[in-house]
């Protein structure tokens, strides 16, 4: 190399190498904090996403390893377009109950992802709502940190109240609507709905289908859609 | 070198120059999480970190960075601190973490941490953009914590609430109602209530410097001098 192409191109290497440095120092720093926290992150996963189970089931009522007794299960039309999360409680081996966690239609503002915990002869355990982008202040009572109406599900069952009552009061049902909202509290009766149907025509399937524990190391929440 | 004047750096953080009511920087995250007082205040705190730590570095290596790659370097930089804070936030505040989402990532985007890199840090000693980073992060959180009250107030009518996503359980009976009855204005908690609460503040803050201005014939501080 002559003395002219070094000088013409030695300062471009040294701001690349700088550059490299720095993407060393870096990734070095993002790597060292993620090894650091990478435990503590899936415990806080694990440990929110049991306080939101035990919200729908007491967890005294199961003795089993919940988290990871659990099925992937796609069902369009009953629980949404895409695989969803099926777990299923057992207590000295006996099957207790099975949570779900649907993805409703669209409500008034996106779909709406819920938890709903039915016990082993079809009656709702209890639900929740885990994701919603409902307007603030009407459709988003459906929330239990604004308003009770969602624990108004637990006991109930496809006999109780009648099929034909399983619909919001202004459709002719047994389900409060909230004032100025209507869409929201309907979406989300009829997906709790479908989900017992979907139950009850598929219970022994649900039981008994061999858990996915670990698999592809897909630890995926219910609230990731 | 000339003297650092760190109460004139303080001030333009906190008040003269700050990023929020002034320089309009951080705009996104400052109207998408303000619906809540400890929103504001936990994506103030990621934020004012994320500007001590990139101030400092960029003070730091500033003689050995040829100019023609300093931003890719200051970009690197600031990337990897949030991400680290990010990590951080999520091991040891999960909650408040999953309530602020994809806003903490999104701190990476905010002007307001490049721009005091290059206008500032890159041109002064470690304390004095030590000082800045932090003035300045303080000045946004107190302007993120301001706008989040007002929100929750007028939206909701409680003030604190969800201060245990930050301080533990202990902090669930912090939080202030006006009582049952009130209903809440919903536009407050709605995207627009941020914007019209934003112009709200930067109004006050005119008509307070145009009172102090009066009051004293010396000229207000301008717009900080280290600024292009």
């Amino acid at each position: 190399m002559t003395e002219d192409a070094v000088r013409k191109w030695l300062p471009a290497f040294i701001s690349a190498a700088v550059l490299g440095v720095f993407a060393i120092i870096g990734s070095t720093l993002v790597g060292v904090s993620y090894q650091g926290t990478v435990e503590r992150i899936a415990q806080n996963e694990r440990d929110a996403l049991l306080r939101q189970m035990a919200a729908v089931l007491p967890h005294e009522r199961y003795d089993n390893d919940l988290l990871n007794d659990r099925i992937e299960i796609l069902a369009p039309g009953a629980l949404g377009d895409r695989p969803t999360t099926v777990y299923r409680a057992r207590k000295n081996g006996q099957n207790v109950a099975a949570i779900f966690s649907p993805v409703t239609t669209p409500g008034y503002a996106g779909e709406i992802v819920l938890l709903v915990g039915i016990y082993e002869d079809g009656s709702v355990a209890g639900v929740r709502v885990i994701r919603h982008r409902e307007t603030p202040g009407l459709g988003d009572k459906i929330e239990i940190k604004r308003h009770p109406w969602i624990t108004g599900f637990a006991g109930t069952s496809l006999n109780r109240p009648s099929q034909d009552r399983w619909a919001v009061k202004r459709d002719g049902g047994d389900f409060d609507q909230f004032t100025g909202a209507t869409i929201t509290p309907r979406t989300v009766v009829a997906a709790v709905k479908r989900t017992l149907e979907y139950f009850r025509g598929h219970r022994d399937q649900i039981f008994t289908r061999t858990a996915e524990t670990e698999a592809a190391g897909k630890q995926q929440a219910p609230t990731h859609g | 070198m000339a003297e650092v004047d760190y109460k004139r750096i303080t001030l333009d953080g906190l008040w003269s120059n700050n990023q929020a009511l002034v320089a309009l920087l951080g705009l996104c995250p400052l109207l998408a999480v303000t619906n809540t007082l400890v929103n504001g205040l936990g994506l103030g705190l990621a934020t004012t970190m994320v500007l001590l730590l990139s101030n400092l570095s960029v003070s730091a290596i500033r003689h050995w960075v040829r100019s023609e790659v300093r931003l890719p370097v200051f970009v690197l930089i600031i990337a990897s601190f949030v991400t680290a804070v990010e990590l951080l936030m999520n091991a040891f505040l999960h909650d408040l973490h999953k309530v602020l989402g994809i806003f903490i990532p999104l701190i990476v985007t905010n002007c307001a941490i490049i721009g005091r890199a290059e206008a500032f840090a890159s041109r002064n000693p470690m304390r004095a953009a030590a000082v800045d980073g932090l003035a300045i992060g303080l000045g946004f959180t107190m302007a993120l914590m301001v706008l989040g009250g007002m929100r929750e107030l007028i939206g909701q009518g409680t003030l604190l609430d969800g201060a245990e996503l930050m301080f533990g359980q202990g902090a669930a009976g912090w939080k202030l109602s006006l009582g049952e009855g009130y209903q809440g204005l919903l536009l407050a908690i709605l995207p627009p209530g941020a914007f019209l609460g934003l112009g709200f503040m930067i109004a006050l803050k005119n008509l307070i410097d145009r009172k102090l201005a009066q009051r004293t014939p010396l000229p207000t501080p301008g717009a900080d001098t280290a600024e292009a």
